[in-house]
């Protein structure tokens, strides 16, 4: 396994999809905290594409999407998955290889 | 009257039914899994679950036109595809036909964080997805538990897992969900619990180094179904489950009565053999001439225009042939005219199973009339006598209800001169047992046959010796000596006992009528001697009273001559002058 990449940040770096069921109240969650983590620790270099599983059902088998909400790390490599509302910051933190990262100052 | 009240009834409305299409599971589960719900096929490694499963579906698309979800938890599309190909189910081209649609849902553990709340509307709606594109009736969900491997939150699983159930059962699809089996569970991860309406289980059992699989149905809400555990194999076309075993007795009978091929052995039933459609066991100890008797049966069955289907699982058919043309049966016409098939194989070569399913498969692309089993005994090395037992009942049955006149022999031991197997488990499935035995005697063995029971008619009580000839197998007569009846050297002994008393008893008669003759030759020449004396007394005795009479005439002619000439008054004829 390739160790995770240097966290010298590459615009856009970090390209994030988020599977959502419509606006569950998981769903909704999870939108909002991965919206936070990403404009406090990595700012302008993410893309975040948001997939409303309802809206396009084929999507599911394509990203092999078991539970909602998932949130699926493309890059940087290797893909990363990471269910539910994303209320455990540190675990979202340690998965998208972010902890090491120190936070932006909120706005 | 019987039927009236029968149809007054009025007739229970049935558990609506989804027909597996699989061979025999159907005829277990009277009709097919529930329809619209839900059923568990349990399992340990290796039972074939998801070949059942795939089975249901292809069937279900073939037979029944009824679209399919497979969504796989473990093996992916390509691997699940190459893995039914030989089975002859062409995964790929139902896909193309948008009949089935295959989803393999890939987990790892490794991929896959948690972090915070969540469900599995991931999978319901890609299942909903995949459902409602081919409009499917069928889905099958290959080991759901897989998703306890890919998922680290248990509580939430099972209730999600419930959900899915339920949910599958409100979009009203008939699904398979398979398991692995668990430890003194039925599941590993207690799946039974959450699927209430059907649960079946495979098993699959090394006994003896050889594999028997079986199946059986836990349960099933709403329905009556079989209750016993159930051979099932997998082969060349797929599973197929054997439910032989006639739960009701009903078969038709025959009146009909066929011989045995050994005139002299059909004279000791009252109706001169047994009848068709019977089953019939001929037992013996080892060089019996249990062979010789069955392939007089073969001959005989054959010499009608018959069919016959005989499983040699001692001798090779090439060996068989010689033995039993030394005897003076010839089978090999038999076999060239295709009356005769003769199936050899060792009994171990197979399981139990396995040879039931080549009886029925034989049975059915043959169509014998009757079949030799030769011997049944040798099939305890395959199983334990209560495997074997419910082999033979169901063969048995099969073949009765096929009305197939069916032969068996067995070979028990010659110490004990029974056999566990034939004692308790197929005397009461035959109607006729034969058995041969030695009688030993004095420096020698001899054969002996005897009828112990035939069903529906009288038979001889008698043992019976019997001779394997150049013309096949010949009993003899009863021959009684002092001590019981007399076989063999004894027999021949009796025999010149008893001609040499013939002989001096000849004698003896010959000498009586001789003497008879003489006795009557004697009076008749006494008789000719009187009667010679009588004609000459009876002679003097006429000639005296001729002379008698001729004197008085003559007297009487004097006397008139006398009066005429005197005075006629003087002397009237007096009646007192005669003598």
């Amino acid at each position: 396994m390739s160790p995770t990449p240097p966290a010298v940040p590459e615009a856009p770096a970090y390209e994030l999809d988020l599977y959502v069921t419509g606006a569950t109240p998981n769903s909704t969650r999870a939108l909002r905290h991965i919206r936070e983590i990403c404009e406090q620790y990595i700012p302008g270099q993410y893309t975040l594409r948001i997939i409303d599983l309802y809206q396009q059902p084929e999507l599911a088998q394509q990203a092999q999407i078991v539970a909602a909400p998932t949130l699926v790390r493309r890059q940087p490599l290797p893909l990363r998955r990471l269910v539910g509302d994303l209320s455990n910051r540190e675990v979202v933190l340690a998965v998208l290889g972010l902890d090491d990262l120190p936070p932006y100052p909120l706005p | 009257m019987q039927e009236d009240k029968l149809s007054s009834v009025p007739t229970l409305p049935r558990l609506p039914k989804a027909p597996t299409g699989i061979d025999g599971l159907d005829e277990i589960t009277e009709g097919g899994l529930p329809l619209g719900r839900p059923t568990l096929v349990c399992g340990s490694a290796g039972c074939g679950k998801t070949l059942l499963a795939i089975e249901f579906l292809v069937r279900g698309i073939e037979q029944y036109g009824e679209p399919g979800v497979l969504m796989t938890f473990e093996e992916t599309a390509d691997e699940l595809a190459a893995n039914v190909a030989s089975l002859g189910f062409d995964l790929p081209r139902l896909e193309a036909d948008k009949m089935l649609r295959l989803d393999h849902v890939h987990l790892d553990r490794s991929e896959i964080a948690q972090a915070g709340a969540y469900d599995l509307d991931g999978l319901f709606i890609r299942l909903g997805h995949a459902i409602d594109t081919i409009g499917a009736k069928r889905v099958v969900l290959d080991t759901i538990e897989a998703l306890f491997m890919g998922f680290p939150d248990e509580a939430v699983l099972r209730a999600e897992i419930r959900r899915l159930f339920r949910w599958l059962k409100d979009k009203g699809v008939t699904t398979i969900i398979t398991a692995e089996r668990g430890d003194g569970t039925l599941t590993r991860q207690g799946l039974e619990e959450y699927v209430s309406d059907c649960v079946i289980l495979l098993d699959n059992r090394v006994i003896d180094q050889i594999t028997t699989r079986r199946l059986r149905i836990v349960k099933y809400r709403g329905s009556t179904h079989g209750t016993n555990e159930y051979p099932y194999l997998i082969s060349e076309a797929g599973i197929s489950v054997l439910p032989v075993t006639s739960l009701k007795l009903e078969h038709k009978v025959s009146d009909e009565i066929l011989s045995s091929g050994v005139p002299s052995l059909d004279e000791m039933f009252a109706r001169r053999g047994w009848y068709r459609g019977s089953s019939v066991l001929l037992t013996g100890t080892a060089g019996t001439a249990k062979t010789t008797l069955a392939a007089s049966f073969a001959a005989e069955t054959c010499r009608r225009g018959e069919r016959c289907l005989y499983f040699a699982f001692e001798e090779s058919p090439a060996q068989l042939i010689r033995n039993m043309r030394a005897v003076g049966i010839d089978l090999q016409p038999y076999i060239d005219q295709g009356l005769l098939y003769i199936e050899a194989s060792r009994p171990t070569l197979n399981g139990l199973e396995r040879h039931l399913v080549t009886l029925h498969q034989l049975v059915r692309d043959y169509q014998p009339r009757a079949v030799v089993i030769d011997p049944i005994s040798n099939l305890v090395s395959v199983g334990s006598v209560a495997e074997v037992r419910s082999m033979l009942t169901r063969m048995i049955d099969f073949l009765k209800i096929s009305n197939i006149t069916a032969l068996f022999t067995a070979l028990v031991n010659g110490r004990h001169g029974q056999l566990e197997l034939t004692e308790e488990g197929v005397s009461s499935l035959v109607d006729t047992w034969i058995s041969v035995r030695d009688l030993e005697g004095i420096g020698e063995r001899n054969r002996g046959l005897s009828i112990l029971k035939a069903r529906g008619m009288a038979h001889s009580n008698q043992v019976r010796e019997f001779l394997i000839t150049d013309h096949g197998v010949q009993l003899l007569d009863v021959v009684i000596g002092p001590a019981g009846i007399i076989t063999g050297a004894a027999r021949l002994t009796q025999q010149i006992q008893e001609e040499a008393q013939r002989v001096v008893r000849q004698h003896e008669a010959d000498r009586r009528d001789r003497e008879l003759e003489r006795k009557r030759r004697m009076l008749e020449a006494t008789i000719a001697n009187l009667r010679t004396e009588f004609e000459s007394v009876e002679e003097e005795l006429r000639k005296v009273s001729d002379e008698e009479q001729g004197r008085l005439a003559a007297l009487r002619e004097g006397r008139v001559s006398l009066a005429a000439n005197n005075s006629p008054g003087y002397l009237a004829p007096s009646p007192n002058t005669q003598p």
